[in-house]
């Protein structure tokens, strides 16, 4: 009789407080409902904990498949940075007339270096210009034969690093071209076209490995997800039974998916940092011997914020493709 | 509170689990249901839980017509329903009070009221000082007790129990059916199925009696 007493005084008591929470409004709701979320977000990283192993291989995997195109992106960074240097290296050669005497060459040589955009002038005499072609070209025999020398004097202008950019330096060339010992006036940015040409097939390779890669991560989550899902299936019936929803039961196992990008980006990170660090050293040392400044420039922030909400957004993504094939077809029987 | 009217269940392949079944419990009623294993007393269970759907007729339970829970609903409607399994259905990496409380963490209460409710639900069964171990250091008819305490802790005015006693000797059976006349006691509609005669005689209680799918005691028409 009292055990009877107490179980009427538990339900009486308990639709007393029920109204009680009612009672609490929705703030009290909305905090209650953030509770229950990041409880369920930490309750994910604990089952995740409970096997070291394999969440660490999972999360590898994960890491590894992120890391392959952001460190090409961080590679590709460097070689533009490398390439901005070269851009000053663009110069301009003006092809004297044939009959230009050397003096004159050499007075607008000088009268070139005067000026404003300039930073250097070097003359090539017509039969240095011979010479060279002799050495290089492999006719050398052949051109020996002429009985004249056909190669015109060459002027060879360096631009100020100010003037680059392909306006500023066209707009230069046609000054040139105006001067009237001046033949042609020829731009010699073809082979840093090229190179942006190539460095632009390299991000579109980014995009692709992106893109391959992420498709990895999704199915590499998504599987993973769905083996949980089967491990857990008595669990699975059993909060369907007592009234658990769809969402309920989803959210663990999409928490688990974020956690896994998350730490896959982490893992990624962490990846491309020690890469970098290996390779630093003999590319600084490769660096000296072309006496260049140039040092590898690390991850960027915006990159590794780009890395980490992509892989947390692939897992979430990735379990909840799995948990909408799996999780339906789990019904209690 | 539970009214079944005409209602058939005819399993996929052709075999009739329950045919023209008819019967009402009002309620705050206790009723036993009966009958051989393969009687249909499983499936009867299943239909008020909408673990299955039937085939003909309507069941109406806590004035709810079952045909008109859509899939999405039913979670709902079984919060309103304590369903008690003969193997217990607990889960064993969760301690005992984890897995009293998994009805209430999944209709959203607050910590509070989970701590307070779930360790009245257990003091009720006997096993306050049970509540941090894991279930499979329990004896069967102590694991029995925390399934009806997971049942019970949400207030459900229906309970359902499928042979409850299934496993367990006739002391702790008497025992475990006390606890359920307990909670018939404060207003809550009880219905065991149990193949038990000997034990659920001696309750009197009314007895719906299932032969062959067929209700041949107890029922309506």
């Amino acid at each position: 009789m009292e055990r009877n007493r107490t179980i009427r005084e538990q339900q009486e008591g308990g639709n007393r407080s029920g109204a009680r929470v009612r009672r609490q409004g929705v703030g009290g709701w909305l905090s209650n409902y953030f509770a229950r979320h990041l409880q369920t977000l930490f309750y994910a990283l604990g089952q995740l904990s409970l096997k070291p192993f394999s969440t660490l291989m999972t999360v590898a995997v994960i890491g590894i498949a992120l890391a392959m195109p952001t460190g090409l992106h961080v590679l590709l960074k460097n070689v533009q940075q490398v390439l901005s240097g070269w851009d000053g290296a663009a110069q301009l050669s003006l092809f004297l007339q044939q009959e230009t005497r050397e003096s004159d060459a050499l007075t607008l040589a000088d009268r070139l270096r005067g000026q404003q955009g300039i930073a250097s002038v070097d003359y090539i005499s017509r039969e240095q210009a011979m010479s060279e072609f002799q050495r290089l070209s492999g006719f050398g025999e052949a051109l020996s034969a002429l009985e004249d020398n056909p190669l015109p004097p060459v002027l060879v202008v360096h631009p100020t690093l100010d003037q680059q950019g392909p306006e500023r330096l066209n707009a230069l060339r046609e000054k040139l071209a105006a001067e009237p010992v001046v033949e042609i006036a020829q731009l010699d940015m073809q082979w840093v076209k090229r190179l942006y040409a190539l460095m632009d097939i390299g991000k579109r390779g980014v995009w692709v490995l992106a893109a391959m890669f992420a498709l990895g991560v999704l199915l590499v989550v998504g599987n993973t997800i769905r083996l949980a899902i089967q491990n857990r299936r008595d669990e699975i019936v059993i909060i369907k039974l007592i009234g658990g929803t769809d969402t309920f039961i989803r959210r663990p196992f999409l928490y688990t998916g974020f956690w896994y990008g998350l730490l896959g980006g982490l893992i990624a990170f962490t990846l491309i940092e020690l890469a970098l660090w290996f390779l630093s050293g003999p590319v600084n040392n490769l660096a000296s011997l072309y006496s260049s400044e140039f040092r590898l420039t690390n991850i960027d922030l915006i990159t590794v914020a780009a890395l980490l909400s992509g892989g947390t957004l692939l897992g979430l993504f990735g379990s909840w493709l799995a948990v909408g094939r799996h999780l339906r077809a789990i019904e209690p029987t | 509170m539970i009214r079944f009217s005409n209602v058939s269940k005819r399993y996929p392949g052709g075999h009739e689990a329950l045919s023209d079944v008819s019967f009402h419990l009002a309620p705050g009623e206790m009723a036993f249901l009966t009958g051989h294993s393969g009687a249909g007393k499983s499936t009867l269970l299943k239909l008020m839980a909408l673990i299955e759907r039937p085939s003909a007729g309507q069941v109406i339970v806590n004035s709810q017509n079952l045909a008109k829970v859509s899939r999405r609903k039913i979670p709902f409607h079984r919060r309103n329903i304590g369903i008690i399994f003969q193997d217990h259905r607990l889960l064993f990496d969760r301690t005992v009070f984890d897995n009293v409380a998994l009805p209430l963490v999944i209709a959203g209460y607050s910590r509070d009221e989970i701590g307070r409710r779930v360790r009245a639900a257990l003091d009720k069964v006997g096993l306050l000082r049970k509540e941090k171990v894991y279930p499979i250091t329990l004896s069967g008819g102590e694991q029995q007790r925390v399934g009806i305490a997971r049942a019970v802790i949400n207030k459900p005015p229906i309970l359902l129990a499928d042979e409850p006693t299934g496993n367990l000797d006739p002391e702790l059976s008497r025992e475990i059916m006390g606890i359920f006349e307990e909670f018939n006691r404060v207003g809550v509609t009880v219905l065991i199925a149990s193949h038990d005669l000997v034990l659920i005689e001696q309750m009197k209680h009314r007895m719906l009696t299932l032969d062959q799918g067929r209700m041949v005691v107890g029922g309506e028409g």
